[in-house]
């Protein structure tokens, strides 16, 4: 039978599933189809894996012999920097263009015992490192409300195949936003789990105090049940926490707080911001208390990550040699291969980041950039447990405009960086962040319907079922995007 | 930031530049520190003083190593040379 992807969600696919209305195999033959005629104009995929409907059928198996979970027959989107055993994983890099996963990630491991189908791996920046994935290998992955328009990044394959319903959720990584800003900007909701909540094994690494892998999906239940399938403490990540590592503090109806001092300077669009005030007031309707909290130095936050997210890129990278695996350009020596492997194997981005993180590195800037970066995080920190301690959930703008044109600021990168200004905060002091659709930019030069609008709820440590909470009242009899 | 000091980092960091790059990068990598210049303004404060989210090494007891070689040929087939059991690379003296 014909699926109708359009309204289709985890939970309702897997209802069809178990009643029979269509089965695994017929479910991932119609993302296959849609995926088909829409991605070459979005390119949210680098590549579709060539055993689709053979794991479909393994589903199949699982719905007649009464095994399945509620993601057995899911079909996901995989970022290209999470290893699945035997398949391709590059980080859109040309330096990995060849390498085919030996092992695969605890969060792979963990869905393919739930049964979930992998469509294929989707595009990114290089190495998760960029704001619009103008910076992968593989060309740009365009936006599907506005193919003109870039779908953000670095997880912007994830987000954007999410959003042409060319996969019913994927997995994404953030380490300054890079699940939260592409899924604003694609109209469908993203989370960033708890540093630690979710194992890096198997994750090709960026910023290693930042990073963490984390759910898109359309809604706020999907991203939970895709969330609690791949959480948990992990023997191979030591920096993974245990469930009562952070004990939830929120008691009844969780207490809001927006950083107003900090959004006035934030740089907002004005069509941001006006969606913001309609927010605060549907949220005021639905009975939550708002309130005005001080985060004294959350504008130093930015100048904080870029300094210590190039530090820990250019340690990370630094495995990159030409030597044990990836890409091999050969010179007369053995330093020439070194020089010429990380010179022509790097994309534009990811040697100017190592640079940068060398320099902030060397021992005569150390003390000034990279020790005052971490000295700013713990004040950050302080702040942050100050306000926790009368609110319990912190909202924001998700990005400070819609989604950019392709090439509009590829020649800055400051400007190019400043689009994390509202989500890095979350990766540099650990804590959950969800963003949520909100509605719609509307204007005479954007196109019909407008373009997606976010907005994100930051909670304590530990506390993403706060999060899933608040985002599902305020979603609720209201769907947006 | 100029050409020369953009080319003693890239000797650090074992990365080839073009003529071209070495030019931008000094640019952009010097209008880069005068935005997270803003970081100097951060009054000292004792360190450790932030308790939200304690720092702690994670320590394991030794476990049993796995059967030699069991992933060797695993790994090697992801390397871009080797010569029999090793990765290959160019002589280092």
């Amino acid at each position: 039978m014909a699926v109708n992807l359009k309204g289709l969600t985890i939970r309702t696919a897997h209802e069809a599933l178990k009643k029979g209305d269509f089965s695994a195999a017929e479910l991932s033959s119609a993302y296959l189809d849609r995926i088909e005629k829409k991605n070459s104009s979005i390119n949210a995929y680098i590549e579709i894996y060539d055993d689709v409907l053979k794991q479909a059928e393994e589903a199949d198996k699982r719905f007649r012999d009464n095994t399945a979970t509620t993601l057995t027959g899911i079909p996901l989107g995989l970022k290209d920097n999470i290893l699945l055993k035997g398949k391709r994983a590059s980080a859109a890099s040309k330096i990995l263009e060849n390498y085919s996963a030996s092992y695969d990630a605890t969060v792979t491991e963990k869905l393919k015992k739930e049964g979930v189908v992998f469509l294929g791996r989707t595009n990114m920046d290089e190495f998760a490192m960029g704001s619009s994935t103008e910076n992968s290998a593989y060309g740009v992955t365009r936006n599907p409300y506005d193919e003109a328009r870039v779908a953000g990044g670095s997880s912007g394959g994830s987000a954007a195949a999410v959003a042409m319903d060319g996969a019913l959720a994927a997995l994404g990584t953030d380490t300054g936003g890079s699940v939260r800003q592409p899924a604003s900007f694609c109209g469908v909701v993203g989370l960033k789990p708890t540093y630690g909540r979710v194992s890096r094994y198997g994750i090709i690494a960026m910023g290693s105090s930042l990073d963490q892998v984390g759910a898109i999906g359309k809604t706020v239940d999907d991203v939970s049940i895709l969330y609690n399938a791949i959480r948990g403490q992990d023997s191979f990540d030591s920096t993974t926490i245990a469930e009562n590592t952070y004990p939830v503090k929120t008691k009844g109806r969780a207490r809001i707080g927006v950083p107003r001092d900090f959004l006035k300077n934030g740089g907002i669009d004005k069509a941001v911001g006006e969606n913001f005030e309609t927010v605060e007031k549907s949220l005021i309707e639905r009975g939550y208390e708002i309130e005005d909290i001080d985060l004294p130095n959350i504008s130093y936050s930015l100048a904080a990550y870029y300094i210590i997210m190039p530090a820990e890129v250019s340690s990370n990278l630094a495995r990159y040699d030409g030597m044990k695996f990836g890409f091999l350009k050969e010179g007369e020596t053995l330093k020439d291969d070194y020089f010429l492997s990380r010179g022509f194997g790097f994309g534009r981005e990811s040697r100017r980041r190592i640079i940068l993180g060398t320099y902030v590195l060397s021992s005569g800037y150390y003390d000034a950039y990279y020790n005052k970066a971490g000295e700013m995080r713990r004040i950050l920190g302080s702040d942050f447990a100050r306000a926790f301690d009368g609110i319990d959930v912190i909202l924001t703008p998700t990005t400070p405009s819609p989604a950019f044109k392709i090439g509009e600021k590829t020649a800055d990168p400051v400007a190019m960086y400043l689009e994390d200004i509202f989500t890095v905060t979350a990766n540099l002091v650990g804590i959950p962040a969800l963003t949520v659709p909100s509605g719609s930019a509307l204007g005479n030069n954007l196109p019909e319907g407008g373009l997606p609008l976010g907005v994100q709820f930051m909670g304590r440590h530990g506390e993403e079922e706060t999060l899933f909470n608040v985002a599902g009242d305020f979603l609720k009899e209201k769907h947006y995007g | 930031m100029h050409t020369p000091e953009i080319e003693a980092l890239a000797e650090l960091a074992r990365i080839y530049l073009s003529e071209e790059e070495k030019a931008t990068l000094a640019k952009e990598v010097e209008a880069i520190l005068a935005y997270v210049e803003q970081i100097q303004k951060v009054k000292e404060v004792s360190r450790g003083e932030s308790d939200f989210s304690p720092l702690r090494n994670v320590m394991r007891e030794d476990g049993k190593p796995h059967e030699s070689g069991a992933y060797t040929e695993t790994l090697l087939e992801a390397s871009p040379k080797r010569h029999g059991n090793y990765v290959k690379v160019k002589k280092i003296l």
